[in-house]
């Protein structure tokens, strides 16, 4: 038998065998056991953020780039607490990864302890799964279920609460290799008679169309939709979370749709008569009204999660398996099909409203900024923020194979951008990132900077700056009489606090303010040549620039407010 | 709308009763009754729920079950022969002997081989027990209220099993 070791002995060598390679995380009272045997470990690299939340959101943007499951580490009450918002957005976009939080003694749980909290409890309905260790027998157990769980099926955010004593009492020093849950079982087969109904159905459509998010990204299903859409002549749209699954210059790429899709890809859901989806759970930001949503199509849902499956949308056709199996069988399957005359009216459409391009302008338009960064950045990872800015940036971004496009799609959180960006930029640390953020929302986490210059990191923090909470007031435009209400961010004299320059300047980094359209492409240029840590340029846009075509909340998709 | 049964079985831990319970809260799901007990294994805990869904939402509402790590089987009762009961108490006030007796005499309507009893009584009061189905208790307790100006209702939620099957009788 081998010797018995404590707990947190036992925490560093389960990460070790996972291969953790990073841990984002934050110190306090009841995780010093856990970082002074973090101090004495070899080959973790430890990013000590500057506030949980965006720890989390850190550790997001590293699950994007990498795709493992990303490790937090923080400590109870409010060091715990801080971390809710990043984990309800990781579980609204099936982000893979594990937070640990310190708890009080096993003792004091219950006696409002200093800083306890029961936040496996506060977190129950934004995790996969959350558990405080109540036993130094089951931690071994519990973190190997806490990687299985995290990583596997639909992935997500998994909790795990370790009490302070758990920390130090010594037990098995034995790391499981696997454990079985049997309350878990993520689907692994696809129900083939199913799917020969769907290709069936596709293959006799008139009109089909395939709409493809984020699942298919997570299952890398990538070349297999490509081969099937191509042999089969499908075009096909994606969602917010699945841009990029199609090359975004291939001829049967439609477009993205929903609120701020296209306006051939919305078209082309309302007179669809096949509806081939795949990978994503038909979110009222992707429907608009469910009434009127495809609605002379057969619809056909793969999903790996069944209560994805008609749960908003009525499914003719429900097959409960990950993207990769179903496309692979569906692309075996594929034979030759004439969609031309289909095809042609999509792309009469697209003709018809191609996306809106303000031109003639003496200001910066953002789409052009958009377009700028596309071309000249065709390698790196674009992450964005919450916002208009983050809708031009799904318009006008062209991805190419390799290029992730993060983004914080199911909550929709300011603040996301760029701690996000950290994280990929850590976990990626050759692929240069370019940030696309609002000035509203680039101050809810900029605390981070310290980390990103501190280390270096190739990130170009493109700030569009209309000095107000643009999304709201782009609503208030269309649908509140332009009775701007809280969203203008200048102080009373008219003037926009922070100076980003200046303040860029504190952390001795490069800052560029750019309000001439002339010079947006050079900006992005000089920023490119020899990246060496974050660089920040502000462009500086028009408060009524909109973001078109739109529809509004509980609208139907064919509804687009286009000028 | 229906009323549906489901039983489930689940990890026998801290916080599994609040994760079940708070997933009817979360989505609102009509819960009507949770009764929750051990089984023959320690680690292993039985749940009996009644919901009020259309179809759609009851498919939802197993599915987003099973998603649980924490459940290990969903059955739907709905659909298969089960044996299903509730045990409630009754206390009647203010009676004379003439309620008093008209108390004993519903029992006894009421009462299958023992399962409706007057288990108590005391010098102006008596206490019903009663182990019928859940519909039967309703109209127990409809008859009471309308008999009696004040009672005292403690149900204890349905608790149900499957028959047992034709093929192993
Ligand atoms: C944490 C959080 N609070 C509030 C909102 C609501 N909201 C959505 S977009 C937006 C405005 C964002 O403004 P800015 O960051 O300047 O970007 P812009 O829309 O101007 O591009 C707001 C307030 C949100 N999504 N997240």
């Amino acid at each position: 038998m081998a010797l018995d070791i404590t707990g947190r002995k036992l925490f560093v060598k389960a990460l070790k065998e996972e291969g953790v390679d990073t841990i984002f995380l934050y110190p306090g009272g009841m995780i010093t056991d856990i970082t002074d045997e973090l101090y004495k470990a070899e080959g973790i690299n430890l990013v000590l953020g500057r506030h949980e939340q965006a720890l989390v959101h850190e550790a997001e943007g590293y699950a994007r780039a990498t795709g493992k499951t990303a490790v937090v580490l923080v400590t109870s009450g409010p060091g715990a607490t801080n971390t809710i918002t990043g984990i309800a957005d990781a579980y609204y976009d099936s982000i893979p990864m594990i937070i640990f939080t310190g708890q009080v003694p096993l003792h004091l749980i219950g006696n409002d302890a200093f800083q306890e909290v029961d936040i496996v409890g506060m977190t129950r309905s934004i995790t996969k799964y959350g558990v405080t260790v109540r036993d130094r027998k089951d931690l071994g157990k519990i973190i190997k279920m806490g990687f299985q769980i995290a990583g596997s099926g639909k992935p997500g955010p998994v909790l795990i609460d370790i009490p302070k004593d758990i920390q130090t009492i010594a037990g098995d020093p034995e790391y499981p290799t696997h454990v079985d849950i049997r309350g878990y079982h993520p689907n692994e087969t696809v129900h083939i008679g199913q799917l020969k109904k769907a290709y069936k159905l596709i293959k006799n459509a008139k009109k089909p169309l395939v709409l493809a998010g984020g699942g298919v990204r997570i299952a890398k299903a990538e070349d297999k939709l490509l081969e099937f859409a191509e042999k089969m002549q499908l075009p096909v749209t994606t969602t917010l979370m699945g841009k990029g699954v199609m090359p975004e210059d291939h001829p049967l790429f439609v477009g993205n749709c929903g609120m701020h899709g296209r306006f051939a890809s919305n078209k082309a859901l309302t007179e669809c008569d096949v509806l081939f989806s795949v990978g994503t759970r038909f979110n009222d930001r992707i429907t608009g009204d469910l009434e009127k949503f495809a609605p002379n199509a057969q619809i056909i849902h793969v999903d790996i999660a069944s209560a994805s499956i008609s749960r908003n949308v009525a499914v003719d056709v429900p097959i409960t398996a990950d993207a990769y199996s179903a496309l692979e069988r569906l692309a075996e399957y594929a034979e030759g099909k004439d969609n031309g005359v289909w095809l042609d009216r999509i792309k009469g459409w697209e003709k018809e409203h191609p996306l809106a391009m303000p031109k003639n302008k003496m200001e910066i338009c953002p789409q052009e900024v958009c377009q700028a960064i596309s071309k000249i950045f065709p390698e790196a990872n674009i992450v964005t923020d919450v916002g208009q800015h983050q809708m031009w940036a799904s318009q006008f971004i062209k991805l190419n194979k390799g290029q992730e496009f993060i983004t914080s799609g199911g909550l929709g959180t300011m603040g996301f951008g760029f701690p996000a960006a950290i994280g990929a930029a850590i976990g990626n640390p050759k692929k240069p990132v370019v940030l696309i953020t609002g000035d509203g929302g680039f101050q809810m986490n900029m605390q981070e900077m310290a980390i990103a210059a501190g280390m270096g990191l190739p990130i170009i923090i493109c700030i569009f700056n209309n000095t107000n909470l643009g999304m709201v007031r782009q609503m208030q435009t269309l649908f509140y009489g332009k009775r701007y209400s809280v969203t203008d961010l200048k102080a009373s004299d008219g003037k926009f606090y922070p100076d980003f320059i200046r303040w860029a300047q504190a952390y001795d980094i490069q800052a560029r303010r750019i309000d001439n359209p002339d010079m947006v492409e050079e900006a992005l240029m000089d920023a490119k040549k020899d990246l060496k840590g974050p660089v920040l340029l502000e462009f500086l846009i028009s408060p009524d620039d909109l973001v078109l075509p739109m529809v509004k909340g509980g609208t139907a998709l064919s509804d687009m407010i286009i000028k | 709308m229906k009323n549906r049964w489901i039983a489930l079985y689940v990890e026998n831990q801290v916080g599994v009763l609040a994760k079940v319970s708070g997933l009817f809260s979360a989505k609102s799901y009509n819960l009507q009754t949770l009764t929750v007990g051990t089984t023959e294994r320690e680690d292993v805990s039985r749940m009996t729920i009644s919901v009020m869904a259309d179809d759609v939402t009851f498919e939802q509402i197993k599915k987003q079950l099973n998603a649980m790590v924490e459940v290990i089987k969903v059955i739907d009762l709905t659909t298969i022969p089960i044996h299903m009961k509730e045990l409630f108490y009754a206390k009647v006030y203010d009676l004379n002997e003439a309620g008093k007796t008209e108390v004993f005499q519903i029992a006894q309507v009421f009462d299958q081989g023992g399962n409706v009893t007057v288990a108590d009584v005391g010098p102006d009061s008596a206490l019903l027990q009663c182990m019928l189905t859940e519909r039967r208790n309703n109209e127990l307790i409809t008859l009471l209220k309308s008999r009696f100006k004040k009672i005292q209702v403690v149900r204890g939620g349905a608790v149900a099993i499957e028959s047992i099957s034709t093929s192993c009788r």
